[in-house]
């Protein structure tokens, strides 16, 4: 190799180390000082302790932010992976006349700005007389996860063989046993991947949650950006630090879920 | 048709066969359809429909009409010239009046206020003052409550309120106005606002997609070419932040460029600066978290566009006897461009409807297009100028989404999120 060449790749080492520091950088800052024992947002730390976090468990709008967070967070996940395996299961099952717009409509909630849906179910559930409080919220989450469901479940079809369900047809399964007993446990590693994404986009979902919440239903993001708001403390930075931890082992299962997935479609085609 | 080409080929209940199965692969069909039906039915109602209303809201101008509709009548048929007849103006006086008593006016007046600032109060006070009957020189008793009456243009704006529908709100969002003749005309100077906001969002979003652009292809070339199981490792480095809140990252970054927080403390401690820098509440924290929140969406499809190249291409060229910088510019860099488009317009687009980051990291002259759809709808409670704004990014997003769809597909659109 030459030594422009060697020079180059030393450079672009240094560039990705860099830029991997970047990404890492903020979470190198808020774990270690939700340990911190002083109460100041600066390195070095003073030293180690656990009393953000003893803080953070003593404060009650934390756990009920808590709470609804988690209230909002399954109730929509559960009619997202509803609705959204069945929509799955229909898009799979047969090509029709206007399929390509059917599928952009039904995943457009990934693509509009989380703005616009804010402000549309706003004006709009005001007039439902839902506009303010986790009833709302939890349809709107709904609408923003289903999405998650019919991508992660449609790609499990993908590798689905049809033939499975028609031998079991054939055997005299009614269509519903079909469903229950060969349908369902073949898809259900998308359903359950999809199903932590859709929760995970409600769990961590803001900008909805701003407009339809009032201070009484905060959920966790939000409890979290008033915090930011008004004093930025360690005990903020402990509360960033579990939500952290938790988003990855959601999302890790859901990797881990989707690569099994991928692997099985392998041995079994 | 097929039968008069190859009637001995055929047997002789083809036909029979062939309607049966076009009328089970219709049922089929059906059926299929009719699986997406409930997610499409509550998409229907608690997604697709709020935005069309938000749209309606946009150009909705029914206060009025509520309000006062015998005034709106009559003023939708006066020709607009001058000072309207008396009819008209006894006809408004009277309802105005009762809109008064009915604390009805209130939205009427805030609808006037739109139009043009300072008609509020004016007009709350004169519903205060107005006499319970209609008086008989009704232009003259208005005259003498407030001398604004006198001005043909507050006749006028009346007369844009009572129509069906109003553009004020769009061609406000856009800078515009009607003029006293009707024709479009631009705002004055000191009301001229909002293409700055929409110029502002634009070169903020363009600013965060080039510097993800340029700190995202480098390293995913690299990743690129490292062996599976490192780069799979590096990898949960861009995971790991993608995964994480956009609220903890934003948080992270106020404390990370605080005055007295490590990076100026790391820039002044090897000398590079001597008094503390600026780098949040203002333009360089909003692109230092932006940049960082979007950066995995570039990184992502860059990697997995470079990881399908199949390396023998650059060798070829390389063998060819060209040099190593031309073998990338000419055989490398052509094939990763779908990547650099789909990461551009993702990073792109999710950039221009943001709000938190903003919001969190920036200051009073960095707010995006989507803080004012927030300021207009929960403070100032302007529904029209909300729905316009959102209107006009709605547009802008759908354009660029037809446009990520030509390059990349429609399928692939699920890396989002």
């Amino acid at each position: 190799m030459t030594g422009g060449g060697r020079i180059g790749g030393f450079l672009l080492w240094a560039w990705t180390a860099l830029v991997l520091a970047f990404l890492i950088l903020p979470l190198l800052v808020v774990v270690p000082i939700s340990f911190s024992s002083g109460a100041f947002l600066t390195f070095p730390i003073p030293g180690l302790s656990l009393r953000w976090y003893a803080t953070l468990w003593n404060e009650a709008v934390w756990w009920r932010a808590t709470a609804n967070s988690l209230v909002v967070g399954t109730a929509a996940t559960l009619i997202a992976t509803l609705l959204g395996t069945l929509a799955a299961l229909g898009l799979a099952r047969a090509s029709f006349r206007g399929k390509g717009l059917l599928t952009a409509v039904l995943i457009s909630p990934m693509i509009v700005p989380l703005i616009i849906v804010a402000a549309g179910t706003y004006f709009f559930f005001l007039r439902l007389g839902i506009g303010s409080g986790l009833v709302g919220l939890t349809l709107a989450h709904a609408a923003l996860g289903a999405p998650f469901v019919l991508v992660t479940v449609g790609a499990t079809l993908k590798s689905f063989d049809a033939n499975l369900a028609r031998a079991a047809a054939g055997l005299g399964a009614p269509p519903a046993t079909v469903l229950r007993r060969v349908t369902v446990p073949l898809i259900a590693p998308g359903m359950v991947s999809g199903a932590l994404f859709a929760f995970i986009t409600s769990f961590d979902e803001l900008v909805v949650a701003l407009f339809l919440t009032g201070p009484s239903e905060r959920t966790l993001p939000r409890q979290m950006f008033d915090g930011i708001r008004e004093n930025l403390s360690p005990t903020l930075l402990a509360a960033a630090t579990i939500l952290v931890l938790l988003s990855v082992v959601l999302l890790s299962l859901a990797e881990w879920l989707r690569r099994r997935g991928l692997k099985n479609r392998g041995i079994r085609a | 048709m097929s039968e008069t080409v190859a009637p001995l080929a055929a047997p002789p209940s083809s036909g029979a066969i062939r309607r049966a199965k076009r009328r089970s692969d219709r049922a089929r069909a059906w059926r299929a359809f009719g699986l997406t039906l409930p997610l499409l039915g509550f998409l229907l109602v608690f997604f697709l429909l709020p935005i069309a209303d938000m749209l309606r809201l946009a150009v909705a101008n029914d206060e009025l009409a509520r309000a006062m509709p015998a005034a709106a009548t009559a003023l939708r048929g006066w020709d607009g010239e001058g000072l309207p007849p008396e009819e008209v103006a006894r006809t408004l006086a009277g309802e105005m009046r009762a809109a008064y008593e009915a604390r009805t006016l209130a939205d009427v007046a805030k609808r006037l206020n739109n139009d043009n600032p300072g008609y509020r109060s004016m007009l709350m006070a004169t519903g205060r003052k107005l006499p319970d009957a209609p008086p008989d020189d009704a232009l003259g008793a208005l005259a003498a409550i407030d001398d604004a009456w006198n001005n043909p243009a507050l006749w006028q704006a009346f007369r844009r309120a009572a129509a069906p529908w109003t553009d004020l709100y769009v061609l406000q969002s856009l800078d515009l106005e009607r003029g006293p003749d009707g024709a479009i005309q631009a705002r004055p100077e000191g009301q001229a606002v909002y293409r700055i906001i929409l110029w502002r969002t634009f070169e903020i979003s363009l600013l965060v997609t080039l510097a993800c652009l340029v700190l995202a292809y480098p390293l995913a070339y690299k990743l690129a070419h490292l062996d599976e199981g490192t780069a799979n490792l590096l990898m949960i480095l861009v995971l790991l932040p993608f995964w994480t809140s956009l609220l903890v990252r934003s948080a992270a970054w106020i404390v990370l460029l605080q005055r007295e927080g490590p990076i100026n403390g790391f820039l002044q401690s090897i000398g590079l600066i001597d008094a503390p820098l600026a780098l949040v509440f203002n333009r360089t924290g909003v692109l230092i978290a932006m940049t960082h929140v979007l950066l995995p969406f570039m990184v992502l499809p860059l990697y997995a566009v470079m990881r399908g190249i199949p390396k023998s291409h650059v060798r070829a060229a390389l063998s060819l006897g060209s040099t190593p910088f031309t073998a990338f510019r000419r055989v490398f860099l052509p094939q990763t461009l779908p990547g650099i488009g789909a990461g551009a317009l993702l990073v792109f687009i999710l950039a221009i409807g943001y709000y938190i980051t903003p919001a969190l990291v920036g200051g009073a002259d960095d707010q995006m297009l989507a803080y004012f759809v927030a300021f207009f709808t929960l403070q100032t409670v302007n529904w029209g100028m909300a729905a316009a704004l959102a209107s006009v990014l709605l547009v802008a997003v759908t354009a660029l989404y037809f446009l990520y769809a030509r390059v990349v597909g429609i399928d692939r659109i699920g890396v989002g999120g």
